[in-house]
């Protein structure tokens, strides 16, 4: 039996109970197999009392199944999804902070962030906040783009993701 | 649906004890210790007829006997630990369970509540531990949940694929109050057992059998956990297909049946390993295709379509591709499938399996079962032992040579009546499990075969056989080597034996002093004088076998081979 060795971007969902210890019960089915967790993102559901938890990781589509059915296989685990990113709308946070004197000394910060569809959240004498959702690649850009007026925090999210599927 | 509502108050410990009642659950394996003092406490008020708890050496054993009770009995065994070493000292014994699919209950206790976290005495993360050889955990550390979740573990542990659980309770918990009251838990909506079958897996199913020309059935565990046996002679006697078993599915399916193909595997029958790269249709059921089972992945099943009947849905497909996955419970597939099926035989297909077995009894069978001259062969004892109890015994093992043997030359007759350490090859399982086999079933004979090497490992059972007056038999085959390890040695790694020569003590003095009648058999024409007085004894008994110390046990899958690589020598 040959299986397909192609890693390619997986975003998995799983409605869980909400119990102590679900998230461990998880993760370790991913450390046992080498999966390394790209992001993790895990809220309330749209039903109440079941949370879920929204997985991004990079293996191969062999890999996938075999992950897939072991975590349905989990007690408090009631159901998990498999996406690939043509399936679903996704969205992730990026928070950048920037001394204000960097600012202060052109416009070129000002144009970047008007020009990513970034924002400015927080604004104090001496650092500001910049807020940006998107993609990791388009927030990985602003990053890059900050990156030589000194970025001095940088945070992203997990990756949150709805399907397309109606 | 059960229902028990009492009124006055009592202790989380008590609730506990009341629930395993509720349970059905009358014999407990523990060992006790200080955060689980409440509910020993609570157990000293309870009789020993509704409540019989076994005190074992180490909470090791407890956990293999427990699990052994489980095995033998059917029903869902049950294990007491404290916190800390005592609830550490499970572990393997846990992941023994888990990899053999046993149902299990294990309660330890934990730290007071406000305690945990803080590096307490005896305080260890046993939920974090367990994890991931558990098939559910949970920490209660209210008295009002006790009952709740003693149920649903029940409920958890005993449906789909059986599997241990764990139960940690805080000391403050069970000294707690609650009114008591039980319900058994039949439904989880995050956890559904019962799976419906598909009639089109069925039908295509069938159209498979039905057209095979070199069917052959792997049965394995997954027979016994459904109760499924019946069902399966039904199906074999009806399509005349022949039947090889896995380690752990032996004695789901009679071994003197004229369709029994043998043993698969690494060290399995020549026959159903060599046919396993001729047929043209593979039947498991209730197996997961170990890699002892199939050797080389990439040259498995060459010429043959596969059909895997399994409960657990993320075994289908895990190791080998298959054709059809039916989803389900192995008797309520068989029940099915029996519908569908034509009645057939395969006469030349049959004969090809005799033509194999002439091979291996020459090759091997004759020299290791009845051996004219040299040092006593594991082989011959196992087959006397065999010939002498009609397949009837329960016969437990530990792991490594002497297992091997066991499971290819005894003929398992009823189901469940071979208790042996299968995923996690645990030495040191042998003498709890039989503990634990011999109190589920006090009247059936109970016969264990141990290594000297894992003898050692929890010799100190022998103090349960003596405080409980176990009337177990034990045959040590000893070669004063770690005997397979020392074959990969002498196959693998050029004869340099590191570490696994033995340097005994003697056995039949450390029996004498735990009051077991022992005996040493050294001479071949002793031997069968001496097995008659062991099987003749009423009472618990140690019996030493000096066997040939290099012997290696063939046939032989070596690793990295195909099953059809299978050497005889």
């Amino acid at each position: 039996m040959i299986f397909n060795t192609m890693k390619k971007e997986f975003t998995i969902s799983l409605f869980t109970e909400h119990h102590i210890g679900i998230l461990n019960q998880v993760t370790i089915i991913f450390t046992r197999r080498q999966i390394n967790i790209e992001s993790i993102a895990a809220s309330a559901s749209a039903v109440k009392g079941i949370h879920k938890l929204t997985i991004v990781v990079n293996t191969t589509e062999d890999m996938i199944g075999k992950v897939q059915r072991h975590l349905e296989k989990l007690i408090d685990v009631l159901k998990v999804f498999v996406h690939t990113n043509d399936e679903i709308i996704y969205q992730e946070i990026a928070l950048y902070k920037v001394q204000t004197t960097e600012i202060m000394k052109s416009n070129k910060i000002e144009s970047i962030v008007r020009s990513s569809n970034a924002r400015f959240l927080e604004i104090t004498p001496e650092y500001v906040v910049i807020e940006k959702t998107g993609h990791k690649q388009d927030t990985t850009d602003l990053l890059n783009k900050l990156d030589p007026y000194g970025v001095l925090q940088f945070v992203r999210s997990g990756r949150v993701a709805i399907t397309k599927q109606t | 649906m059960a229902k028990t509502i009492k009124k006055e108050k009592i202790t989380g410990a008590k609730a506990l004890l009341y629930s395993l009642i509720e349970e059905n659950v009358n014999t407990i394996f523990g060992y006790p210790g200080g955060a689980i003092m409440p509910i020993y406490n609570e157990l000293y008020d309870i009789e020993d007829n509704k409540l019989n708890h076994i005190l074992t050496r180490h909470e090791q054993g407890a956990a293999h006997a427990a699990q052994a009770y489980a095995m033998v009995t059917g029903k869902t065994g049950v294990c007491f630990a404290t916190s800390g070493p005592g609830a550490t000292n499970l572990v393997t014994g846990i992941a023994n369970a888990f990899l053999d699919s046993v149902p299990v209950i294990f309660i330890t206790a934990q730290v007071t509540s406000t305690l945990i976290g803080s590096d307490a005495f005896q305080e260890t993360d046993i939920l974090g531990i367990s994890m991931p050889v558990t098939k559910w955990n949970y920490q209660i550390t209210q008295a009002e949940e006790i009952p709740k979740i003693i149920s649903k573990a029940f409920y958890i542990a005993g449906s789909g694929r059986p599997g241990p659980v764990l139960i940690d309770i805080t000391k403050d918990a069970q000294m707690q109050t609650l009114a008591f009251n039980y319900q058994k838990c039949t439904h989880l909506r995050s956890y559904n057992p019962n799976i419906p079958l598909n009639p089109a897996d069925i039908e295509s199913a069938a159209i498979l059998i039905n057209h095979a020309r070199k069917p052959l059935i792997l049965a394995g565990h997954g027979i016994l956990l459904s109760k499924a046996e019946k069902e399966l002679m039904a199906f074999v006697e009806k399509t005349g297909i022949p039947v090889a078993s896995t380690l752990l599915g032996l004695s789901a399916f009679p071994a003197k049946h004229p369709l029994y193909a043998g043993l698969l595997g690494m060290h399995g029958n020549y026959g159903p390993n060599i046919k396993t790269n001729e047929a043209d249709l593979l039947i498991a059921i209730g197996m997961r295709f170990d890699d002892r089972v199939t050797g080389d992945l990439k040259r498995y099943a060459t010429n043959a379509n596969i059909i895997h009947i399994e409960i657990d849905k993320s075994e289908l497909s895990k190791n080998v591709e298959v054709d059809i996955e039916i989803h389900g419970d192995a008797k309520e597939v068989l029940k099915a499938l029996i519908d569908q099926v034509n009645a057939n035989s395969y006469p030349e297909w049959l004969s090809g399996f005799k033509s194999c077995n002439k091979i291996e009894a020459n090759k091997v069978i004759k020299q290791e079962c009845y051996p004219s001259h040299g040092k006593i062969r594991m082989g011959e004892i196992v087959n006397l032992i065999s010939e002498k109890t009609l397949g009837e015994a329960i016969i437990i093992t530990d792991v490594g040579q002497h297992q091997m043997a066991t499971a290819r030359y005894y003929k398992f007759n009823n189901p469940n009546s071979l208790i042996t350490s299968g995923g996690l090859g645990t030495m040191g399982f042998g003498l709890p499990a039989a503990v634990g086999a011999k109190i589920g079933k006090p009247n059936v004979p109970v016969i264990a075969f141990i290594g000297d090497g894992g003898f050692q490992m929890t010799i100190q059972e022998l103090g349960t056989i003596l405080q409980y007056k176990l009337p177990v038999k034990i045959i040590i085959l000893n070669n004063n080597f770690l005997g397979m390890v020392r074959q990969w040695q002498d196959m693998f790694f050029d004869k340099r034996y590191a570490s696994t020569e033995l340097v005994n003590p003697d056995f039949i003095k450390i029996a004498e002093g735990f009051d077991i009648s022992a005996s040493r058999v050294i001479e071949r024409e002793t031997l069968e004088i001496s097995i008659d007085e062991m099987l003749a004894c009423e009472k618990s008994y140690l019996l030493e076998i000096m066997v040939e110390k290099e012997g290696n046990i063939f046939p032989m899958i070596e690793p990295g081979s195909s099953v059809s690589e299978i050497k005889l020598c």
